[in-house]
């Protein structure tokens, strides 16, 4: 630990002495500079880099960029570096070194942009109609170099805190980020064209910003909201799990290791977010099953079971009001189903089965056999690998199976040794029961032992 | 029972809206027929992006239409100056007809698929765009006016300000109507519904608002480029809303659908928490609750039962009503602390949990710390309790005299009075 800080902040030392340089030795003579336009930027930067938004869409860029990017088109390189310096002076809790570090590495990426802009033969300061559309590729340019050598500078100094390959890091950031820079360099040339073609000044500056605050604002909201959502379904859900606490948890794991498998399928992201939910709703249809079968303890007889094996039905009863989830509503109806054609509700075969019921079928029998039940302990994980390697065929999709196995391999599955103590036994009534348990494998009916 | 008494009921002051607007049409028409407009192509290239804009119209929540780019395309075509070095000409009435032609057109292929667009929105726009319009080009004048000669080099500073300040007075305005609309349709108290209507205003218009200014300032220079150029940031602004209004109008579904629990558990009759939901948001829109308390009062209605979860056995038919007021604060708080579990809902949990208690006590003052909404939901799911979804008006007569006998205690007369009130709209419209 002490070795990587030490590398950190000789690292932050280093850029901090570029950037000083750059200020001082790339400043051009006083007639060909607008001071005060320089400062006027470099005020607005440093009061949109104060306020950060929580922002799960697009990764590395803050709301001055696109003003870092015109100052950049405006007073060219050293006033971009003067207003990426202003970084300083974000009107937010920073560590000194942090403070130091982002004041730095704006203003160093700043003065690049700035150099190839004027390199392309782009003309600070020079924005009128006869420019187009011929400064556009330096415009481009500059907005893709300010994103690049941030990136680069980020992945160094995050490979040095956290000890993994600057490579690694750099891919997933530059990915992302140069689309969104294209997409802000926009909103920066917008805000030039204005300021200089149009001569409204810093009054234009905020107009061109306004849309993109609000963009910024809804999507923290839908952020926000999102996050809101997942924690509001989990809840609920673990509610409705209190009637049996050994399955506790049970549909959070679920989800989890449904995200897993979909992971290794390499599932897009919207439909691996549906998954998520379609994990954690899977047994609310067991909502409707009478508690006292439940917590029955012993042997159910074939017509109980019969109501038991009703709630994925009943599950997308309640779902199917939901818009966005039809793919997730499949998934909880059919995550019964067998691959053979033996499960239930509707006795589809293999590929017939929706992809999401596949995954949750796996995920569900796995977690059930890891936990704890009343009637047994937990098994290990190589346990119910080998029991599901063995029902590969007959009741699970192998595919699924081997991205469980892939899955596991890569990340460290931590079941439920014990039922978890969520904090709602002080106000709800438990009973312990020993129910049988319709998902795992391994347990068979009294009655039909090739249906379980 | 709310919804039936939203559309039973002619909305007078929306009718007056668009009545008035109407008008203004019509005499735009006439006069642009008399007169014929100088600059097509102009007024054509606002046309097509008002049109656009309506076709790509959103849906916001608090059931508000937007049409952002439209919206925009209008106001900048009210403030356009000059266009290039050209000053451009159009009247007031012009901008009135060409925003409501533009406007219709975009609406075809909505109604060709089956919405049929709200003409009270429509309506609004156009009443909007005319008033910018009103106190902008008499003033420009085809640039013979006052404002005209802020439109020069180095004086564009000061015409944006001027710009920024007629947007502002029409938002003003246009909230002023929205509010007008929805303070009628939703029975509430009309400051309520301006403050709903302003709080929009810092949000969607101010982004829409921007754009128009900067719409018509930057056509000085780019012409027609300024449209698609500066539309463009207005597009992610509207996804951006869109993604927002989606995910909350997922969370309302999955709360409703989630809430259904005690039913299919068979701890609550059938509807009994969607009709508490539908008959507190209706009273609590009377007594003057902003939106996001009504959001509240709406999650914690359809979840007040969630408690009964962790009964053994049912109460016959989930009446709470009949059971102990021990028992009652019992299930509250159970709910409650199941709400309060999810970390985002603390709001909804106190009120699930104080719905039980009664709004003052023997000897006591009123009990100013129970909120509004717990009063409410208490009424609500008593009333329903005692009702269910009988239609027999001897039945509802006979639980509206409960409430009203336990109004000593138990129940808030104003929360009585306006139940009563939405009970009698509903049963005279028929359910």
């Amino acid at each position: 630990m002490q070795s990587m800080s030490r590398g950190v902040n000789a690292y932050v030392a280093v850029l901090a002495v570029t950037a000083s340089a750059i200020l001082v030795f790339a400043m051009p003579a006083r007639n060909e500079i607008d001071l005060t336009a320089v400062l006027v930027i470099s005020a607005l930067f440093a009061l949109l880099e104060s306020k950060v938004f929580r922002f799960r869409i697009g990764v590395g860029l803050g709301m001055g960029f696109p003003v870092a990017l015109a100052s950049c088109l405006m007073g060219g390189p050293w006033a971009a570096a003067v207003t990426g310096a202003s970084c300083l002076f974000v009107l937010r809790r920073v560590p000194p070194v942090k403070r130091v570090y982002n004041a730095s590495q704006y203003a160093i990426a700043g003065f690049c942009a700035g150099t190839v802009f004027v390199l392309l033969k782009g003309h600070p300061g020079v924005l009128g109609a006869s420019e187009f559309p011929r400064v556009l590729l330096p415009v481009a340019a500059a907005a893709i170099v300010f994103s690049v050598v941030n990136a680069v500078l980020l992945s160094i100094v995050l490979s040095l805190a956290e000890d993994v390959s600057v490579k690694q890091v750099l891919m997933g950031t530059l990915v992302k980020s140069i689309p969104a820079s294209l997409g802000y360099g926009l909103f920066g040339l917008l805000m030039a064209v204005l300021w200089r073609g149009v001569n409204v000044g810093t009054l234009a500056a905020l107009l061109v910003l306004v849309p993109l605050l609000v963009a910024r604002w809804a999507f923290s909201q839908y952020g926000a909201e999102q996050d809101a959502y997942e924690a509001t379904i989990s809840t609920l859900v673990q509610a409705v799990e209190t009637k049996d606490h050994y399955t506790r948890g049970h549909s959070e794991r679920v989800s989890r290791a449904s995200v897993m498998i979909a992971r290794v399928l390499g599932m897009r992201e919207d439909r691996i977010s549906a998954l998520r939910y379609a994990g954690i709703l899977h047994d609310v249809g067991k909502l409707g099953v009478p508690t006292k079968l439940l917590q029955k303890t012993g042997r159910l007889s074939e017509s109980e079971y019969e109501v038991i094996k009703g709630h994925p039905l009943r599950g997308i009863e309640m779902l199917s009001n939901i818009d966005f989830l039809d793919e997730a509503v499949a998934g909880v109806l059919h995550h019964h189903e067998r691959v053979d054609g033996l499960g239930y509700p509707m006795g589809l075969t293999g590929p017939q089965i929706p992809e999401f019921a596949r995954v949750i079928a796996v995920a569900d029998a796995f977690d059930s056999m890891t936990s704890t039940r009343s009637y047994r302990g937990a098994r290990s994980v190589a346990e119910a690998v080998e029991e599901l390697l063995r029902c590969k065929d007959t009741q699970f999709d192998p595919q699924m199976v081997d991205a469980l196995i892939e899955a596991l391999e890569r990340t460290q599955w931590l079941p439920s040794d014990l039922p978890v103590d969520l904090g709602l036994d002080s106000v709800l009534s438990e009973i312990d029961a020993a129910a049988r348990d319709h998902d795992d494998p391994t347990f068979s009916v009294s009655s039909s032992e090739e249906i379980a | 029972m709310m919804m039936i008494d939203r559309r039973a009921e002619d909305s007078r002051a929306g009718n007056l809206v668009v009545g008035v607007a109407l008008i203004l049409v019509a005499v735009s028409v006439v006069l642009a027929v008399q007169h014929p407009l100088q600059q097509v192509s102009i007024a054509f290239a606002f046309g097509v992006f008002i049109a656009i804009g309506e076709l790509v119209r959103i849906t916001l929540p608090g059931d508000r239409e937007a049409a952002p780019i439209g919206a925009a395309a209008a106001l900048a075509y009210a403030l356009l100056g000059r266009f290039g070095d050209v000053p451009t000409t159009q009247t007031v009435w012009d901008v009135v007809a060409v925003t409501a032609a533009a406007t219709l057109v975009g609406a075809i292929p909505h109604v060709a698929a089956g919405r049929s667009p709200r003409l009270d929105v429509m309506a609004r726009r156009v009443l909007s765009v005319g008033f910018a319009a009103a106190l902008f080009r008499p003033f420009y004048d085809g640039g013979a006016g006052p404002l005209a000669h802020l439109d020069a080099p180095h004086q564009n500073g000061r015409l944006a300000l001027v710009m920024v300040a007629i947007v502002l007075l029409t938002d003003l305005f246009d909230a002023g109507i929205a509010a007008l609309i929805r303070a009628e349709r939703d029975r509430a108290p009309y400051a309520t519904s301006l403050w709903g209507e302003l709080q929009v205003l810092f949000g969607l218009s101010s982004a829409i608002g921007a754009t128009g200014v900067l719409v018509a300032l930057a056509a000085q220079v780019m012409t027609f480029w300024a449209l698609p150029v500066f539309g463009l940031p207005l597009l992610l602004t509207q996804f951006s809303f869109r993604r927002y209004a989606g995910i909350r109008q997922t969370y309302a579904q999955t709360i409703r659908s989630l809430s259904r629990v005690t039913e299919v558990a068979g701890y609550t009759e059938t509807g009994h928490s969607r009709r508490v939901s539908e008959l507190s948001l209706a009273v609590g829109r009377e007594l003057g609750l902003s939106e996001s308390d009504l959001v509240d009062l709406e999650y914690a209605a359809l979840m007040h039962d969630l408690g009964q979860l962790s009964l053994t056995d049912p109460i016959p038919g989930g009446a709470t009503v009949v059971v102990s007021a021990l028992e009652q604060a019992r299930i509250a708080s159970m709910g409650a602390a199941v709400i309060r579990q999810t970390g985002v809902l603390d709001q909804v949990a106190v009120i699930v949990e104080r719905q039980a208690d009664p709004y003052r006590r023997p000897h006591e003052r009123v009990d100013d710390s129970l909120p509004v909404a717990s009063r409410i939901i208490k009424a609500a799911n008593a009333y329903d309790d005692l009702v269910g979804d009988s239609q027999e008006s001897a039945r509802r007569l006979e639980a509206l005299e409960r409430l009203r006998l336990a109004m000593a205690y138990e129940f808030d007369p104003a929360v009585v009075s306006s139940l009563a009130g939405v009970v009698e709209r509903g049963a005279r419209f028929g359910y």
